[in-house]
C-alpha cells in the first residue's frame, strides 16, 4: 500500500433534507482509492453506500448536499467544480457503473452510438476512430459478435451483455477510477460470477483504483483487496480484505457475516418413513403471447414434465435462475395459474380437479408466502383484517379470528398493537411477518414459500429465516421453497431440485446436492456461487 | 383524509379550481332563486352594452334579454351535463374495464375490440350525429355525450385492474379462498380508484366543453338556456355587441379551467408519486 | 413492414364497415320514416324522391336486405344524394376536402411544433417563472372552447385592428392567381389554423413537459451524466427523444378530436371544408349527408392513426415490426 491514492475521500459529509430519518446520509466517511486495487464499500439498504458512489461522480440528487469534506484527486478537491469542470471529470478520470443494466442504457439509441459518446462528451477523435474504438471495446469486455452488438438496440441484449456493454463505455477513455454501484445485484448467480471476474481482469489489465458498492459479503470476498463497512452513514470497520472477513473487530461486522448463508448445509434430521405431503406429477404449462394476425404465436414453456413429492414436515428447494419456471411452479402448485397436464395431489385430494367454491375451500390447506413484503399487503386495508380475512371468508367467527390474528402477530414476533395499523407503517421484515401470519392463519399442511427473503437485508433475511424454520418445526408444516439463493437452500432445505428452462435437471438431499452435484447446470451454479473462494491477500 | 386534504390545500391551482368550483354549483343550485329574472325575458332595449344599466349589469343581446340572467341559469346545464355526462361514462366505463381485466383472455379481446372501435370514431362528429338524429334535448345530449366518452375510462380501468390483478396481495386474497366478488370490491377497486377519480374530474371538463360546443352549433336542448348557445346566438351581431359572446365564453373558460385544475390538484394528492416528477 | 401496414388497413376497413353499419341502424333510431329522413327536411316534400329512395335502399324489404344494399352503396363510394344540395354526397365531399386537409394539417403542424417547443422550454427551466407563464397560458388554452377563441380572434384581428381576414377561404372577387392567390388563401389560413392549433399546442405543451420530467429521472440520464455529456446534448439526445414518444400516441389519439374542432372553426371562419359542410347538413337536416361526412371523418381519423402509428414504430426501437 505504497501508491499514492488516485482519490481520496476526506471526512465526507453529506446532509439529508430536513425530516429524513437521520440528520446525515453520510457521515464523516473517508476512503482512500489507490490504483490497483478494489475497495468494496458494504452495508446493508440505507448504509449510506451509494451516496459516496454518487458523490465521487458530483451525481448526488439535488435533495441532499454536501456540508464539509473533501475529494482530493489530482491536486484539486472535486467537491470544488462547477458543472464544467465536474464534465471534465465525469467519463474521463472517473466513471461509473450502475447497478439495473435494464434501465441504465437509453432504449432508443443502438449500444455502439451510446459508447460512442464517451469520445463525443470530450471531444476526442474523429467518428470514424470513435466507431472503430466502440468496435474494440465492445470485443474487449467480450460481448459476442461485437460487430453485430454495437449495431443493436438495448432491448435486444440480456442483461449480463448490457451491463458488459456498461462497463465498456465506463472504460473507454480509460479512466484512473472505476465506481461500480452494485453492478451485480441484478444479475443472475451465473451472470454475476462473470461479470465479477471481468471487472477483476480488466481493473488488474489497467491498473485501476475501483470502488465497489456492494450488500453481498460473498462478492466481497470474490472480488475486494480492502473493505469498509458501513452502517447508518459511518464506517465501522476498515481494513484488508484478509482481515475484515476472517477477524472481523466490530460487533456489526461480525453479526452481518454471521448473517450470510454458508455454502455448507447443516446435518438434517433424516425424514425416511413420513407420509407425502404433497404430490406434484407431470406438471405441464406452456405460455403462448398471439402474435396478432400476420404473425405466429411465440410460446414459452415454463414448466416441463415438472414432478416431486414433498413429505410431511419436509422442506423441498427448487433452486433456479430468473427464467427458469421456478415461479410458474410455485403458481402452479397453487392453483394460481392452471396447468396444462399434470396433478397437484394434497393427500386424496386432488386439487387441479377442483374448481370454483371446491377450490376455495380446499385452499386452507396449502398457504403461500410472497417474494415482495410491499406489494403482498394490501395497503387499503389493517393488518388485523389482512391475517383474519382468510378463515372468515371460511367461515370462522369474526371474533374468534381476530383473537386468532392476534395470537399469530405474537407468533411471529409482532406486537399485537399491530392489528389496528396499517402495512405502510412496517418495515420489510416485519411485512414479511405479517405474510407469513397470513399464511398461518388457516392452518395450513404446507407453506410455498416464494423467493420469502430474497427482497430482505442479509441480517432480517437470517431472521426470518430462522423464524421460519422454527414455526415450520413447532406447526409439523411442510414446505415448498423457492429461491435463487443456494446458499440461503443451503440452510433451510431437506432436499433441493435444480430447475433450468422449465425442466427439474436434479434432485438430491441437500448435503448430497451440495457434495456430489451431477448435473452440469447444478455444479455451474455451485461454482458461480461468489464467496467460495479465499479472501485474496492484500497487494 | 385528512392527508388528502393537506395535499390538495397545497396545490394553489387545486383551491383556485375548488374554489371557482364552489362558486359555480353554488350559482347552479341557488342562482335562479337568488336572481328569479327568467333568462328568456325581454327586460331592456336589444343592445343594451355592459356595465351601463345596474339592473342589466352585462346588458341585454339582440332580444333584449339579461345577459347575465343567461350566465346564471346556463350554469345549470353545464354543471349537470357535465356531471351526468361523466357518470353515465363511468357506468359503462368502469364495469367494462373491470371485467375486461380481471377476466382477461377472450373476454378482454372482445371488449377491447369493442373499446377501441369507439375510440376510433371522431368523437365530436360522432355527439354530433347523435344529437341531430335523437333530436337535441338535454337527454339526448347527456347521452351522446356519455357515449362519445367512455372509452377511456374503460382503458383505464382494464389497465389498473390488470395491474393490480398481479399483484401479490391479489394472489393472497385468490389463496386465502376469498371470493372473485370480494376481491374485485375489497382488494382491487379501492386500490383502482384514485385514478379514476382524477380522470373523471378532467371528463367533466371535456364534458362542459363539448356541451357547450354542440349548443353553439344550435344543438343545445331549446328549452334551457346554455353558455354555447348564448355565443352561438351573438354570433352573428358580434360587430355590434360584442359582450353576448365575450361573457358567456368567459362562463364556460372558467368553469372548464376549474374542473381541470381540480383534476390536476387531485392528481397530486392521489397520486403523491406522480406529483413529484412535476417538481 | 409492409405485412404491418396491410394489417392496419384490414382493420380499418373493418372498422369502417362497422361504423357504416352503424350509421344504419342511426337513421332508424330517428323518429319517422327512413326514407323520409333520409330525405331530409326538404326532400320530405317530395314523394317521388321518398319513393325513389326507398326502392334504392330496398326500405320496403326485410332489414338485412336493407342493410346489405345499404352496404353495396358505400362500397362503390356512393354516399347518396343530397336533396337540399341536388348533388351528390360523395362529389359534395370530395369539392371540399381539400380545404379541410389543408387547414386541419397546418393547424396539426403548428401545435406540433410550438407544443414540442414550449414543453421543452418549460420541462428545462422548470419552476422557473418561465415555466410557470407557459404551463398557466396552456393550461387557459386548454380549457377555452375553440368557438369562443375563434370569435374572439375575430373581434381582435379583423374587427378591431383590421389585419386578417374573418371568413372564406380566398378573397371573393379578387381574381388572384400564382403567388398571390397563395398568399391570399395563407392569410386566411392563419386565424382558423391558429384557433385549432392553440388547443392542441396546449396539449402537446403540457404532455412534451410532463413527460419530459418523467424522463430526466431515469436511469439512462444519470448514465450520460456520467459520461460527461453537456446538458443540451442530454436533453436533446436522451431526454427529448423519449419524451416524445408518449406525445406521438397522444398525437394519433387526437386525431378525431382535430376533425371535431375543424367542425367548429370552418363554421365560424366559413371555412369551405367538410367540417363546414357538415354544419351544413346539420342546419338542413340533411342526414345523407350528415352521415356521409360523419363517415368521410372516420375514414380519416382512421388514415391518420395509421400514419402516426408507423411514426411510433419508426422512432422506438422496441416495436418490432412483423416479419
Amino acid at each position: 500500500m505504497t501508491a499514492a491514492p488516485a482519490v481520496s475521500i476526506k471526512n465526507l459529509k453529506i446532509a439529508l433534507p430536513k425530516g429524513a430519518e437521520r440528520p446525515y446520509a453520510v457521515d464523516g466517511i473517508s476512503i482512500d482509492l489507490i490504483p490497483g486495487e478494489i475497495v468494496c464499500v458494504v452495508g446493508e439498504s440505507g448504509s449510506g453506500k451509494s451516496m459516496c458512489a454518487h458523490a465521487l461522480m458530483g451525481l448526488l440528487p439535488d435533495t441532499v448536499s454536501t456540508e464539509t469534506g473533501e475529494i482530493a484527486f489530482n491536486g484539486g478537491n472535486l467537491l470544488k467544480l462547477d458543472e464544467d469542470g465536474w464534465r471534465d471529470v465525469r467519463g474521463r478520470h472517473i466513471a461509473m457503473v450502475f447497478q439495473e443494466p435494464m434501465t441504465a442504457l437509453n432504449p432508443l439509441m443502438r449500444i455502439g452510438d451510446q459508447m460512442m459518446e464517451m469520445f463525443e462528451a470530450h471531444n476526442l477523435l474523429t467518428p470514424k476512430e470513435r466507431r472503430a474504438k466502440a468496435l474494440g471495446l465492445a470485443r474487449e469486455v467480450g460481448l459476442p459478435d461485437p460487430e453485430r452488438i454495437v449495431r443493436a438496440y438495448p432491448h435486444q441484449l440480456s442483461g449480463g451483455q448490457r451491463q458488459r456493454a456498461m462497463i465498456a463505455m465506463a472504460l473507454a477513455l480509460e479512466p484512473a477510477v472505476l465506481v461500480a454501484d452494485e453492478p451485480t445485484t441484478a444479475l443472475d448467480v451465473t451472470t454475476q460470477a462473470q461479470i465479477l471476474k471481468l471487472i477483476r481482469d480488466l481493473q488488474r489489465r489497467r491498473n485501476m483504483a475501483v470502488m465497489f458498492i456492494t450488500h453481498d459479503f460473498g462478492v466481497v470476498a470474490d472480488i475486494a483487496d480492502r473493505v469498509v463497512v458501513l452502517r447508518y452513514g459511518k464506517v465501522v470497520e476498515e481494513g484488508t480484505a484478509a482481515e475484515v472477513l476472517t477477524r472481523p473487530q466490530h460487533d456489526y461486522t461480525k453479526a452481518l457475516l454471521a448473517a450470510v448463508p454458508s455454502m455448507h448445509p447443516p446435518v438434517r434430521a433424516p425424514l425416511e418413513g413420513r407420509e407425502k405431503a404433497v404430490e406434484v406429477i407431470g406438471l405441464d404449462k406452456t405460455y403462448v403471447t398471439s402474435g396478432g394476425w400476420f404473425k405466429p404465436d411465440r410460446s414459452v414453456r415454463a414448466a416441463n414434465e415438472v414432478s416431486f413429492d414433498i413429505l410431511q414436515g419436509e422442506t423441498l428447494g427448487l433452486v433456479g435462475e430468473s427464467g427458469s419456471g421456478k415461479s410458474s411452479v410455485a403458481r402452479l402448485v397453487m392453483q394460481l395459474i392452471k396447468p396444462d397436464r399434470g396433478t397437484v395431489r394434497l393427500g386424496d385430494s386432488d386439487l387441479t380437479k377442483l374448481t370454483g367454491r371446491a377450490l376455495r375451500i380446499e385452499r386452507h390447506r396449502i398457504q403461500m408466502i410472497f417474494q415482495d413484503p410491499f406489494a403482498s399487503l394490501n395497503p387499503r386495508r389493517k393488518v388485523g383484517n389482512i391475517i383474519s380475512d382468510g378463515p372468515i371468508a371460511h367461515g370462522t367467527d369474526a371474533k374468534v379470528a381476530m383473537q386468532r390474528a392476534r395470537e399469530l402477530l405474537g407468533l411471529v414476533g409482532l406486537d399485537a398493537g399491530a392489528m389496528e395499523r396499517y402495512p405502510h407503517e412496517f418495515s420489510g421484515g416485519q411485512r414479511q411477518r405479517i405474510g407469513i401470519a397470513r399464511a398461518l392463519a388457516l392452518d395450513p399442511e404446507i407453506i410455498v414459500a416464494d423467493e420469502a427473503v430474497s427482497a430482505l437485508d442479509v441480517s432480517v433475511q437470517a431472521q426470518v429465516l430462522a423464524l421460519l424454520e422454527d414455526l415450520k418445526a413447532r406447526l409439523g408444516l411442510s414446505m415448498l421453497f423457492i429461491t435463487h439463493d443456494l446458499r440461503v437452500a443451503a440452510q433451510i432445505c431437506d432436499r433441493i431440485a435444480v430447475m433450468q428452462r422449465g425442466v427439474i435437471v436434479e434432485l438430491k438431499p441437500t448435503a448430497q446436492l451440495f457434495a456430489s452435484p451431477e448435473h452440469p447446470y447444478t455444479r455451474e451454479l455451485l461454482a458461480a456461487v461468489p464467496g467460495q473462494s479465499a479472501p485474496p491477500q492484500a497487494a | 383524509m385528512k392527508a388528502f386534504w393537506k395535499s390538495m390545500l397545497r396545490h394553489p391551482g387545486g383551491v383556485i379550481g375548488l374554489v371557482i368550483l364552489f362558486i359555480t354549483i353554488f350559482i347552479a343550485i341557488f342562482g335562479p332563486t337568488i336572481f328569479p329574472t327568467s333568462p328568456w325575458r325581454m327586460v331592456q332595449r336589444p343592445f343594451l352594452p355592459p356595465f351601463t344599466n345596474p339592473a342589466v349589469l352585462l346588458g341585454t343581446d339582440a332580444l333584449g334579454r339579461d345577459v347575465f340572467a343567461g350566465i346564471i341559469y346556463g350554469a345549470r346545464v353545464s354543471l349537470l351535463v357535465g356531471m351526468v355526462s361523466t357518470l353515465v361514462a363511468l357506468i359503462v366505463g368502469v364495469p367494462l374495464g373491470a371485467t375486461a381485466g380481471y377476466f382477461g383472455g377472450r373476454v378482454d379481446d372482445a371488449l377491447m375490440r369493442f373499446t377501441e372501435f369507439f375510440q376510433t370514431i371522431p368523437s365530436f362528429p360522432l355527439a354530433i350525429v347523435l344529437v341531430a338524429i335523437l333530436q337535441p334535448s338535454i337527454y339526448s345530449i347527456v347521452a351522446s355525450i356519455g357515449i362519445v366518452s367512455w372509452p377511456p375510462v374503460a382503458r383505464l380501468v382494464r389497465a389498473e385492474v390488470l395491474s393490480l390483478r398481479t399483484r401479490e396481495y391479489v394472489q393472497a386474497a385468490i389463496v386465502t379462498g376469498q371470493s372473485n366478488s370480494w376481491i374485485i370490491w375489497r382488494e382491487i377497486l379501492p386500490n383502482a380508484l384514485s385514478p379514476v377519480i382524477v380522470l373523471a374530474s378532467l371528463m367533466v371538463a371535456t364534458a362542459i366543453l363539448l356541451e357547450s360546443s354542440l349548443s353553439f352549433l344550435g344543438l343545445g336542448d331549446p328549452n334551457m338556456i346554455s353558455w354555447g348557445y348564448m355565443v352561438g346566438a351573438g354570433r352573428t351581431v358580434i360587430r355590434q355587441a360584442w359582450w353576448i359572446t365575450v361573457f358567456p365564453g368567459v362562463a364556460i373558460l372558467l368553469a372548464v379551467l376549474a374542473m381541470n385544475l381540480v383534476g390536476e390538484g387531485l392528481n397530486d394528492a392521489l397520486n403523491p408519486r406522480l406529483a413529484k416528477g412535476s417538481r | 413492414m409492409l405485412s404491418f401496414v396491410a394489417q392496419r388497413i384490414v382493420k380499418g376497413v373493418v372498422v369502417l364497415l362497422a361504423i357504416v353499419v352503424m350509421n344504419f341502424f342511426l337513421i332508424r333510431l330517428a323518429p319517422g320514416d327512413p326514407a323520409v329522413v333520409m330525405a331530409g327536411e326538404a326532400g320530405a316534400s317530395d314523394p317521388q324522391f321518398v319513393q325513389q329512395l326507398r326502392e334504392k335502399f330496398s326500405l320496403d324489404k326485410p332489414l338485412p336486405e336493407q342493410l346489405l344494399s345499404y352496404v353495396k352503396g358505400i362500397v362503390t363510394l356512393d354516399l347518396g344524394f343530397s336533396f337540399r344540395q341536388q348533388m351528390p354526397v360523395s362529389k359534395l365531399i370530395s369539392e371540399r376536402i381539400g380545404a379541410t386537409l389543408l387547414l386541419t394539417l397546418t393547424a396539426f403542424a403548428i401545435s406540433l411544433v410550438l407544443g414540442i417547443f414550449f414543453g421543452t422550454l418549460a420541462a428545462r427551466f422548470a419552476g422557473s417563472w418561465g415555466d410557470s407563464a407557459i404551463t398557466a397560458a396552456a393550461l387557459v388554452f386548454y380549457a377555452t372552447p375553440i368557438f369562443w377563441l375563434a370569435l374572439m380572434a375575430i373581434l381582435l384581428f379583423s374587427v378591431y385592428l383590421g389585419w386578417l381576414p374573418s371568413f372564406g377561404y380566398d378573397t371573393v372577387g379578387a381574381n388572384y392567381t400564382g403567388l398571390a392567390y397563395v398568399g391570399d388563401v395563407a392569410l386566411h389560413l392563419i386565424m382558423p389554423a391558429m384557433t385549432i392549433g392553440l388547443f392542441f399546442m396546449a396539449t402537446y405543451t403540457r404532455m412534451t413537459r410532463a413527460s419530459m420530467l418523467e424522463v430526466k429521472r431515469l436511469d439512462f440520464v444519470k448514465t450520460a451524466r456520467a459520461k460527461g455529456l453537456r446538458d443540451n446534448v442530454i436533453q436533446r439526445r436522451h431526454v427529448l427523444r423519449n419524451a416524445l414518444l408518449p406525445v406521438v400516441t397522444l398525437a394519433g389519439v387526437h386525431a378525431g378530436t382535430l376533425i371535431g374542432g375543424a367542425v367548429i372553426t370552418e363554421t365560424v371562419y366559413a371555412w369551405p371544408g367538410i367540417g363546414r359542410l357538415m354544419y351544413e347538413a346539420l342546419l338542413q337536416r340533411d342526414y345523407n349527408l350528415l352521415l356521409g361526412v360523419f363517415v368521410v371523418c372516420s375514414a380519416m381519423v382512421l388514415i391518420f392513426n395509421l400514419i402516426t402509428d408507423l411514426v411510433y414504430r419508426l422512432v422506438d426501437p422496441r416495436i418490432e415490426f412483423a416479419s
